[in-house]
């Protein structure tokens, strides 16, 4: 074939130079051209939506970072906290956190009082409206703690409240504030005076990791504590379950298993199972863990459970082909010096193979990491504050999930969740990218070709 | 790699093996509304703070779902309170008595106000339910002739509406909003205007009055407010409906019109002169009451005065608390079966 076009090219070129460009060859070379520019164009395309993206997921999210804090003397009243002067825990625990908001009210109001702060137009409540209304229950998880520090007065640095937060992050202006009914300009005046005076902080937000979800009240104490652990929860039951089984079943069918129609059938069902949608493994988890096994709901052992089916496939696909990778003179000298086939698997294929494995059961896992929609039947959607406990039985407990979170938040109706949200991204994406680098890692390092 | 191999396939033998035992559950588990999932978990955070049980795991998901839920049988891996934002329907009467479900608490917390909200810096709006059924009914009484919805702007149904295009995010047909929205808006409205007569006069049910228009003036959301607030951020012509709470925590954004010359708020809706409001609801599983720690407190709790009263936080987040609320209180303490419908 290309012999023949070849030697109808040279009579068709007869009597010209080779040097000089036929019309063909020009429109070969144009059609190369066009080609290498829409490869270009597609390529630009990607990267600037992919910059887009990212773009606007960190300037939304990176300020969830960081957040205000006001550093505040709370003294803990005894005729408000403890009347009959017992320290009785027991009495101290019927008291509620709305016992506690009084004396945050008179520390904030001795604050500006002792600082010499005026501002005209400060309403009775707005004071105290500058404190996050997760205080109160700081407060009272301290004293519960250590009811002898009653009567004393200790410093707290606590959270401001969303809006003062927002304001240093340029989500909230004197502007917004006139027209938001939940913040008047006079608390801004207010907050950047405790600012001036050094009460008022902007610092590293470590509990946005560590902190449990909270309610549509006080966006500035949400945390991602819940979602994370739940996360990696889920992700050990899954890598404690689908590599072995997953690597059980690709060495049975690479290396045991009969060529029949049969292991045909289960071939052809493995790739499909890997193009399922996963919602329909999150229904599958429904009816059989939670109807049928009677598994706890919102619980990561189911969650693990449903994510374990959907990451399965892609492990045994990546497996079989790092199996399939490994030359077979590499079994055959195995089993010429008189190697069981089992020895000669073990000893010489499976580590030969294992990088690739390892990278498959990353990719597995990144994808698994950042699935919602399976989730959503099993009742991980959902508000949970709780911290499960340690495992084996925290797999039982109520937990949320990382990408889960992002998804209630960007649900609620303060603005401040929309940072939140943005917030969670990065940090998934960052677990995403962590993963993946060490896929490739492995891949580089131990790879072998032949 | 031999031992790992090992190592792994015994640990997740250990797993399957302890997935058989049944762990008794220790928290509330609530699931339903995700108008009601705010003030639940609300609630929820500070029934968790202050009292010595865990904090109860809410779910959403919607009103009808969550129903469907809580009638799916009694255990413990089943939920134990389904949130609502519409009364619960026979035929989940029916589903819960078939599964075994039989005494089911209605627990009212108190009502929502539907606000009706465009872009800040566009034009205030003065609507009547009227306006709004002239705006995006599909067939509406113009000069006494029922004709096919000519109007493209605001001030061709009423002189005084501002001068701008007729565009309406309204709740998709999935939300129980929307009930409240062709009920007390459109149905209002469209007797309002007398097309409900001249419906009737051609021999036409009054169903045909919740008919909208489909020439892409009245666009349905199916998801939640926060995408409805992006609609109207995007579109500055458009008006979105939206809930009373979401709208408080969006004043900057958002210029509420005011319906029937009332705006709306916490106060006029208690003192029912607002009239888009609706009641909101949960629904306990009598069954667990005994058997799930907590339950019987959170229920209490959470319609206390403290919490659903006129100065709680809930109020304080846009709940409209019911004036009746001593009654329930009472209904809840005595774990009152809820009745027939009707």
């Amino acid at each position: 074939m290309t012999d023949l076009t070849a030697s109808s090219a040279l009579a068709g070129a007869q009597g010209r130079s080779l040097f000089e460009r036929g019309e063909r060859t020009r429109r070969r070379h144009a059609a190369e051209k066009r080609f290498r520019m829409i490869g270009l164009a597609a390529v630009v395309f990607g990267i600037l939506a992919l910059f887009g993206l990212l773009g606007s997921i960190l300037t939304n999210g990176v300020s969830s970072f960081r957040q205000t804090y006001v550093a505040l003397d709370i003294h803990l009243d005894p005729a408000k906290l403890d009347k009959a002067g017992t320290r009785d825990p027991e009495a101290l625990r019927k008291l509620t956190t709305f016992t506690y908001q009084p004396l945050i009210k008179a520390a904030v109001d001795r604050l500006i009082s002792e600082k010499g702060i005026s501002i005209e137009g400060l309403g009775g409540k707005d004071a105290e409206g500058i404190i996050s209304k997760e205080a109160p229950a700081e407060l009272r998880r301290f004293v519960l703690a250590d009811p002898s520090k009653i009567g004393e007065t200790v410093r707290f640095e606590l959270l401001a409240d969303g809006r003062i937060d927002g304001y240093y992050k340029g989500r909230v202006t004197m502007e917004t504030a006139k027209l938001d009914r939940n913040v008047t300009p006079e608390q801004l005046m207010l907050a950047d005076a405790l600012k001036a005076e050094g009460a008022l902080t902007t610092r590293f937000n470590w509990s946005f990791f560590t902190a449990p979800d909270a309610s549509d009240t006080r966006p500035e104490a949400a945390g991602l504590g819940v979602a994370i652990l739940g996360s990696a929860y889920m992700m050990l039951i899954v890598l404690c379950l689908s590599l072995p089984i997953g690597v059980a079943a690709s060495i049975y069918l690479e290396e045991f298993a009969p060529r029949n129609r049969l292991t045909d059938i289960i071939e052809v069902n493995i790739a499909n199972l890997a193009a399922v949608p996963s919602i329909v493994f999150g229904i599958l988890g429904l009816a059989v863990f939670i109807n049928y096994a009677g598994l706890p709901q919102s619980a990561p052992i189911v969650g693990g459970l449903v994510l374990t089916l959907m990451t399965l496939p892609t492990i045994i696909i990546a497996t079989r082909a790092a199996l399939k990778a490994v030359p077979p003179s590499i079994r055959e000298a195995a089993l010429g010096v008189g190697a069981s086939k089992m020895q000669s698997i073990f000893h010489h294929v499976l580590p030969l193979a294992a990088p690739g494995i390892l990278t498959g059961t990353i990719i597995g896992l990144a994808q698994a990491l950042g699935e919602t929609a399976p989730l959503l039947l099993i009742g991980m959607v959902a508000f949970v504050r709780e911290f499960p406990a340690a495992p084996p039985g925290g797999f039982f407990d109520p937990a949320s999930a990382l990408p889960v979170q992002v998804y209630n938040w960007t649900q609620r109706g303060d603005p401040a969740f929309i940072e939140r949200a943005s917030g969670a991204i990065i940090v998934l994406l960052v677990f995403l990218i962590i993963m993946n680098l060490g896929a490739i890692f492995l891949r580089r390092r131990f790879e072998r070709r032949w | 790699m031999n031992k790992f191999v090992l190592t792994a396939s015994a640990a997740s033998i250990a797993l399957v093996g302890m997935a058989g035992v049944a762990v008794a559950r220790d928290q509330v588990q609530i699931a339903g509304s995700s108008t009601v999932l705010p003030y639940a978990s609300i609630v929820a955070e500070a029934f968790g703070e202050n009292t010595d049980y865990p904090t109860p795991v809410v779910e959403s998901g919607g009103s009808g779902a969550g129903r469907k839920k809580l009638c799916e049988g009694v255990g413990e891996n089943t939920i134990d309170i389904a949130n609502s934002s519409s009364r619960i329907k026979q035929s989940d009467i029916d589903l819960c008595a078939q599964n075994g479900v039989k005494d089911i608490q209605e627990v009212r917390i108190g009502y929502d106000g539907i606000v009706f909200a465009s872009d800040i810096n566009g034009p205030e709006y003065a609507f009547t339910p009227a306006d709004w059924h002239n705006a995006l009914a599909a067939k509406v009484l113009k000069d006494g002739q029922l004709v096919d919805n000519p109007y493209k702007k605001w001030n061709e149904i009423r002189a005084d509406l501002p001068d701008q295009e007729i565009l309406a995010f309204i709740p998709g047909t999935k939300h129980g909003t929307r009930e409240v929205f062709d009920e007390k808006v459109i149905i209002d409205g469209c007797e309002e205007n007398g097309t409900a007569e001249a419906l009737k006069a051609a021999g036409l049910e009054e169903k045909e009055c919740m008919a909208l228009r489909t020439d892409g003036v009245s666009i349905d959301i199916d998801g939640d407010y926060t995408e409805t607030l992006a609609r109207v951020d995007a579109n500055k012509n458009g008006i979105g409906v939206f809930g009373l709470s979401f709208y408080q925590n969006n004043t900057d954004k958002l210029r509420v019109g005011t319906m029937g010359g009332v705006v709306p708020s916490v106060e006029t809706i208690a003192a029912g002169e607002y009239p888009v409001s609706r009641p909101l609801y949960f629904y306990v599983k009598n069954a667990h009451l005994d058997v799930i720690p907590g339950l019987q407190e959170y229920v209490e709790f959470f319609v206390s005065d403290e919490i659903a009263g006129p100065d709680g936080p809930l109020a304080a987040y846009g709940l409209v608390s019911d004036p009746e609320l001593a009654k329930t209180q009472e209904k809840v303490k005595n774990r009152v079966p809820m009745g027939a419908l009707n």
